[in-house]
């Protein structure tokens, strides 16, 4: 029996067991946790084109079931319970999908908007935030039930809606977000309750096009694609209002045209140096954590699309943009220099280490196939077909703020 | 002799020159069409969505580019739109190969009509 049947073996045994459980009347709660698994290795990976997920599992490395109807995933992403059972999916076509991945089934899916970009979760794990394109805007709702808690319009000046980017949880039940049109930060505070309290940092820049926040969850980081630089907002002095960090990069170079916007999501955060895309060049730029002064620029193959450091910090893993995106380049952090470059295939699209970093799983959508790689050895451990993948996320991410 | 030779090289080259022209403006090739939607959605999809619905970018969907200039649409392609995401394609697409694919986005693409 391959890796493959055996999981599905495993998997429709868990299945009778769970179902045996439900079938007997006076069985308690208990027998139906005994009868399935922990969640802690669980992950999923988008199939973009197909609107389905693969629940995955990364202590064997397999897939434990497909599961669709989960309508356009692409650029989707995923945030999770804290239980570590449930992933809510946030789909482009304004989709918000409940799945539970235990017993590897849809439990609840709203059409929440007609365009949306991504989500996340509260610190209590009581609320979903959802970012809209369209309308423009942040609709948060009731993590167990989906229902709607709050419905926030990101109106800029003169009223017209503006698209919502950036989106992230951060510590004190709050949500703070990008308006990319209308440039500006919010920080919508759930602390009292289902009515949110709105703070409005105006004239951050022009077009924030993602957010970040800090492993701590003190700094908020917008990346600018008008201008130079990047706009931080310090939570723990909220007051002091919206700083502009690194205004100078690139002042006066040509920048070149962008084939994928960077994201900032899984930046990369290690030996007190941020790694962070350069918009528009084939860098890397270092910042310095305290200072926030640029320390340092590493030339890599192409524009960065994700700088991901594994979770101890001592490398940093990028991909590229169309059309330089066959290029996976891992970076020591000790010396700052490349040590490795692989090309897997085209169009490598998204990674993701498992909690403690032995493993990194990566996404080569044209070749249909999601990578997995020992970080030490860099040896590839197994290959998984997979419909055009896109993103990775794995249930580790349930206990980060801002992911 | 020579000259003669040159000559006739020169002609030849002079029709390939002016046949060049005639055969780009056809439709590309049934492999690059396919390759050429596998990007629209894979590629472009990134900012305008997979189902072209739009995203950071602005829809492509007939409905949306209904009564758009064909050839504003074809330079936007090609060129990009400074100041804005949008960036040229001219580096991997030919004006007939845009050409072709304003009028398919006006169409609606094939797999969805």
């Amino acid at each position: 029996m391959n890796a493959r049947r055996r999981a599905v073996f495993a998997w429709s045994f868990g299945l009778v067991l769970v179902g045996l459980a439900l079938s007997l009347p006076d069985q308690s709660a208990a027998t139906e946790w005994r009868a399935t698994r922990g969640t802690g290795d669980l992950g999923l990976i988008i199939e973009r084109t197909k609107g389905r997920i693969l629940i995955i599992e990364t202590t064997r490395r397999t897939v434990l079931k497909r599961l669709g109807g989960l309508g356009d995933l692409s650029h989707a992403s995923a945030v999770f319970s804290r239980d570590q059972r449930y992933a809510y999916i946030f789909g482009r076509d304004g989709g918000l999908t409940k799945v539970d991945l235990v017993a590897g089934r849809i439990v609840k899916r709203v059409i929440q908007a007609g365009n949306s970009i991504g989500g996340a979760i509260s610190q209590d794990g009581t609320l979903v935030a959802v970012s809209n394109y369209k309308p423009g805007g942040v609709r948060v709702f009731d993590a167990e039930t989906l229902s709607l808690v709050a419905d926030i319009p990101a109106k800029g000046a003169g009223g017209k809606r503006s698209k919502v980017v950036g989106l992230v949880d951060a510590p004190g039940q709050r949500f703070v977000f990008s308006l990319y049109d209308a440039g500006e930060i919010w920080m919508a505070d759930f602390a009292g309750g289902t009515k949110p309290k709105i703070t409005r940092y105006k004239g951050i820049g022009t077009l924030p096009y993602d957010g970040l926040i800090t492993p701590d969850g003190r700094m908020y980081v917008a990346g600018l694609f008008g201008e130079d630089g990047l706009a931080k907002l310090d939570l723990w002095h909220p007051e002091k209002g919206v700083m502009r960090i690194l205004a100078g990069y690139g002042r006066g170079e040509r920048k070149l045209p962008v084939y994928k916007m960077p994201h900032l999501e899984g930046w990369a955060a290690a030996d007190s140096k941020l790694f962070l895309p350069a918009v528009g060049r084939h860098e890397l730029l270092v910042v310095d954590a305290r200072s926030w002064k640029e320390v340092a620029r590493i030339k890599v193959h192409g524009q960065p699309v994700f700088a991901v450091a594994r979770p101890d910090g001592r490398q940093v893993w990028v991909n590229f943009a169309h059309p330089l995106n066959d290029t996976l380049q891992v970076i020591d952090v000790a010396t700052m220099t490349i040590i490795k470059e692989f090309k897997p295939g085209k169009a490598i699209l998204h990674m993701e280490f498992t909690p403690r970093g032995e493993q990194v799983w990566v996404s080569v959508r044209d070749a249909d196939r999601v990578d997995v790689y020992d970080t030490r050895t860099f040896k590839r451990l197994t290959a998984i077909t997979a419909e055009k993948p896109s993103g990775i996320f794995l249930s580790a991410r349930a206990h980060k703020t801002g992911l | 002799m020579m000259q003669a030779l040159d000559r006739i090289a020169v002609a030849a080259a002079a029709l390939l020159l002016l046949a060049a022209p005639a055969a780009d403006a056809g439709s590309p090739s049934a492999s690059r069409q396919a390759e050429l939607i596998y990007r629209l959605r894979q590629d472009c999809g990134s900012c305008h969505g997979y189902t072209l619905k739009g995203g950071l970018g602005p829809s492509l969907l007939p409905t949306a580019l209904k009564g758009k200039d064909d050839d504003t649409l074809v330079h936007v392609i090609l060129n990009g739109m400074p100041g804005r995401p949008m960036p040229p394609w001219s580096f991997e697409v030919s004006r007939d190969e845009a050409v072709w694919l304003v009028r398919e986005m006006k169409k609606g693409l094939r797999d969805e009509r």
